[in-house]
């Protein structure tokens, strides 16, 4: 041991108010710690972490010339970083400290006191033992690319995007979608004000495309992602449109000029309801406003043997280029925004409903689009056969609270559902039926939407619907629908014949989820869904530094809650870019050298990816920036060659004995 | 040749159903697929048994499933729907939970018989889908449908809970195999709703009640004959067309066959051997459609 010697150690134990003192002896754990080996100090105190608690420590350094400390409280988790920085104050290396955790691990889970207390005491001794051996660290720092990454151009990206653009930092906003404007862009209406979504997204979407600080890369995919935060390489891979960004003025002539007169290829931002040309742009108001040709159905594409009026339409602006490839690029940014989005449940795998089978059973997003004035119907509400409904069924939870397909409640259903209801009645006057397991309208404005439908004569039916079925009972039914349902508010099974039926589907991680998951090194929880560092408190981080999560890829939520954590992710990012630097722990692994034998097993084994080979030197060497201190590597070296601050075999083992030594 | 199978046929195939263990034989023969009836079976432990005693049931199912397996069988066909549910679910929950294992191994100790759940149990539906398959029926069709469309009907125990035969909902292998052999079906929405199952023997209305829905919506569908997988369906649905015309004063008259039935006789077996003289309801339809017109040439090429 380097510096001042003796090892004089202050022990401090936390009341936490009755959370700890209630089931732990605190003032025998005070009076046993105060005797063990090298403790100067040994105090208890109602709260440790208040500031009269904290300076408490200051002034037994100052006082008593303390040069270790342990506090016995709560979960590092909460205060570890308190009274470290307690410690700085004080003039101690803020690594002097450890901290012991009686409330989590003793008084919380027990009732027998004195088991309790003695478990404490186990505890103290080995934090005792341990301090002593623990060394000065210092914590290191990464400086921050300015640049940010948002993954997803939905309105969470968008707003993410706009958030910081506006705050002056430089965004590459990446889309998969020839244009950005993400599932939003398909709804007629927005719950519970009935503004028209267009129109709130919309203004938002040419400001992306105008804003000075926005790079947009629509029809892209990011493959590579390399770095660390303050410092990612990501690589995009730009997917050909045919059609030159830089050199069209977007004045869709191309489109009128195609040689199919007739829009012919499913729209697939109608959900199939209607039809594009190869050549198309995916809506009237699609950022870029860019044509993208499909080259699935396009003639030339297929047989090279296309008069390609589209690019005689062009003339002299030689926008199309049907030999384009391809591109890749690389950006470098500090920190990433994903915000990925959801996808829609496939209503095919809730067989009972009928999805599929009978032509006139629709999913909720189908209908969205029927009901918009923009739409493959023009706003119509029809059916297949062009017939107007005059009885409609809405099941809700298909594809929610369901152990056949997802157990969450996809949390938008119920209100989509009502607004849904609204519109039906209003455009067709049809009779409307919602059906129910429970209406959730916990949103601001919500439950007051809902008393408004109740009041328009829309019908509740509380069960959850057994199948939708074209067997007819009663001749009354012929020709329908007939929704099957126990009516658990009145206590019978119902028969409900309706022409029309629309199904909530829920929502759902994107296929492609895991891919980026791995992509960033982000985790996933049971459901798919990216996993937030914190459900509460740390909701738009993730536990990779600098990537940072909005919208509904974190959870399925509505459009004021996604544009909330957008603005949040984007506020943490500036938080991180503002400060200039992160600071690193500095608990981190190392590889010695001269024992390194070169055997690469630690290398595969990283989680975070922060060993790499050297080849000149046959060695192994980790990266400090990117090592979490998880402490694979330790373990698995074969020959011992990796050691970790904090976590030095001589400071584990003092520990163990520590704890095994019963007074 | 082909490996054979083993063949379970429960009391059913032996009783009122032997239209159906009829039918399956020669649709097997023409198929050259040998079955092999389980030398010295017994009651499969099916659903009154399994309602009031769950272990004696398992242990009967168990003891068929040992013999099976004694004789050296990879797959145990068993045709009635009601068997097949009753042995794949001893087989999973032998599997699943070692108390009920040690008891059926208990009881079948005595017998120096012991349950290992190497067998699979079959339904003949799942084997000439899986393993003839469409294409080979197309191929050894022989004789031209001319009766008129005709409702495929699953029943509820042959795709609930175990799946291994068809989809829970919208089964639709036995309308593959039909369309095969060009037989026209209908879509008929209630393939797998109950039958009634033993209620037209214990609460006789309601069973009947039952068998009167199915009936009338494959009229309204267009179908006119319902083909079934199971005995008690097809007994059910055979049985009390009288009494539905009597009681409703509807005109419902139809074949109720068994898929084997229809399959067998488009592959050109022995018209006599497949049991359709056993019918009740439909006899002069049925006469009309099974007879002993050839493939014509163009559609046979």
């Amino acid at each position: 041991m380097p510096d001042r010697n003796p090892v004089r150690i202050g022990v401090y134990t936390c009341h936490c108010g009755t959370n700890i003192a209630a089931t732990v002896d605190v003032k025998a754990l005070a009076e046993f710690a105060a005797a063990l080996p090298g403790v100067v100090v040994s105090r208890e105190y109602k709260y440790m972490c208040s500031d009269p608690g904290q300076d408490l420590i200051r002034h037994d350094i100052r006082d008593h010339d303390l040069n270790r400390i342990v506090v016995a409280s709560c979960s590092p988790h909460l205060h570890e970083h308190t009274f470290r920085t307690a410690l700085k104050v004080g003039g101690l290396n803020p690594y002097y400290f450890h901290m012991v955790n009686i409330r989590e691990q003793a008084s919380w889970v027990h009732e027998n006191k004195a088991q309790a207390t003695r478990k404490a005491k186990d505890l103290v001794r080995a934090a005792v033992c341990r301090v002593a051996l623990h060394e000065p660290l210092e914590r290191g720092r990464v400086a921050i690319h300015p640049d940010v990454l948002v993954l997803g151009g939905g309105i969470a990206g968008i707003h993410a995007a706009l958030t910081l653009a506006n705050a002056g930092k430089h965004v590459y906003l990446v889309e998969k979608e020839p244009t950005i404007g993400g599932h939003m862009a398909k709804f007629d209406k927005t719950f519970p004000t009935l503004d028209c979504a267009a129109c709130i997204l919309t203004p938002k979407m040419s400001a992306v495309r105008s804003h000075p600080n926005i790079t947009l890369l629509t029809y892209s995919e990011v493959t590579k992602v390399d770095g660390y935060v303050g410092n990612y390489k990501i690589t995009v891979l730009r997917h050909p449109r045919y059609i030159d960004e830089d050199l069209c003025a977007g004045c869709l002539e191309c489109l009128e000029a195609c040689v199919y007169k007739q829009a012919k290829v499913p729209d697939e931002f109608n959900m199939g309801l209607g039809k594009r040309k190869p050549i198309y742009i995916p809506f009237p108001q699609a950022v870029p406003q860019v044509p993208v040709i499909d080259p699935e159905t396009c003639i030339q594409f297929k047989s090279g043997k296309c008069k390609k009026t589209c690019i005689e339409a062009c003339g002299e602006r030689h926008a199309i280029n049907l030999q384009a490839e391809a591109t890749t690029q690389e950006i470098e940014v500090g920190t990433v925004i994903l915000a990925t989005g959801f996808r829609a449940f496939d209503a095919a795998r809730a067989p009972g409903y009928g999805y599929g089978r009978y032509p006139n059973v629709y999913a909720a997003l189908e209908v969205e689009r029927m009901v918009n004035a923009s739409g493959p119907t023009a706003g119509e509400v029809i059916l297949r056969d062009g017939r107007r409904p005059q009885a409609v069924g809405i099941i809700h939870c298909v594809g929610s609270r369901d152990e056949n397909t997802n157990r969450w409640c996809s949390r938008v259903c119920c209100m989509y559902s009502l607004k849904l209801a609204h519109l039906i009645k209003e455009h067709t006057g049809a009779e409307v039926f919602n059906f129910y397991i429970d209406i959730r309208t916990p949103g601001k404005g919500f439950e007051e939407f809902y008393q408004k439908l109740l009041t328009e004569r829309v019908h509740f039916i509380r069960g959850r619907v057994a199948e939708v079925t074209d067997w007819v009972f009663d001749p009354s039914e012929d020709g329908k629908l007939v929704i099957r349902v126990e009516d658990t508010l009145a206590g019978f099974v119902r028969r409900i014949p309706v022409d029309m039926v629309v199904l909530a589907t829920g929502l759902e991680p994107r296929a492609d989820a895991p891919e980026v998951r791995r992509l960033f090194n982000i985790s996933c929880a049971s459901e798919g869904f990216f996993l937030e560092r914190h459900p509460k408190l740390a909701p738009v981080n993730t536990f990779t530094d600098g990537v940072f999560l909005a919208g509904c890829c974190q959870g399925p939520k509505d459009i004021p809650d996604t544009v909330a954590q957008a603005g949040a992710a984007a506020a943490e990012a500036l938080a991180l870019i503002d400060a200039g630097y992160v600071e690193t722990e500095p608990n981190t692994a190392r590889v010695i050298e001269e024992i390194c034998c070169g055997c690469k097993t630690c290398n595969s084994m990283c989680p975070y990816h922060a060993i790499s080979f050297v080849g000149e030197i046959h060695k192994s060497r980790i990266n400090e920036v990117l090592c979490k201190g998880c402490g694979t590597c330790v373990a698995a070296c074969p020959s011992g060659a990796i050691r970790q601050n904090l976590f030095e075999d001589d400071q584990i083992y003092a520990e163990i004995e520590g704890i095994l030594t019963h007074a | 040749m082909a490996r054979s199978y083993g063949y379970f046929p429960g009391c059913s195939l032996k009783g009122t159903g032997r239209a159906y263990e009829e039918s399956l034989l020669t649709l097997f023969r023409v198929l050259d697929l040998p079955l092999a009836e389980l030398d010295d079976w017994n009651c499969c432990g099916a659903t009154s048994y399994m309602a009031i005693d769950e272990t004696a049931a398992f242990g009967l199912a168990a003891r068929n499933l040992a013999l099976a397996q004694m004789a050296g069988q990879q797959d145990l066909l068993a045709p009635c729907s009601a068997c097949y549910l009753v042995l794949r679910k001893t087989q999973d929950y032998v599997g699943r939970y070692p108390a009920i294992a040690q008891e059926v191994n208990t009881a079948l100790g005595n017998g120096n018989l012991k349950i290992l759940n190497s067998v699979r149990v079959r339904h003949p539906l799942e084997v000439l889908y899986m393993d003839v398959g469409t294409r080979r029926l197309s191929e050894k069709m022989q004789r031209t449908w001319h009766g008129g469309p005709v409702a495929c009907y699953y029943g509820c125990q042959m795709v609930r809970p175990y799946t291994e035969v068809d989809r829970a909902f919208n089964p639709t292998r036995m309308d593959e195999l039909l369309a095969a052999v060009k037989v026209p079906t209908v879509d008929y929405s209630l393939k797998t709703k109950c039958c009634g199952g033993s209620l037209t023997g214990t609460t006789h209305s309601v069973g009947v009640e039952l068998n009167r829905i199915l009936l009338k919506e494959a009229v309204r569908k267009g179908a006119q004959a319902i083909v079934t997988v199971c005995p008690l369906c097809q007994y059910n649905l055979d049985a009390y067309q009288s009494e539905i015309r009597r009681i409703t004063r509807e005109h419902i008259e139809m074949p109720i066959l068994y898929f084997t039935q229809i399959l067998g006789w488009a592959l050109g077996g022995d018209i006599g051997s497949l049991g359709l003289k056993r019918a009740i309801s439909g006899r002069k339809t049925i006469g009309q459609w099974f007879t002993e017109t050839r493939v014509e040439k163009e559609a046979y090429a």
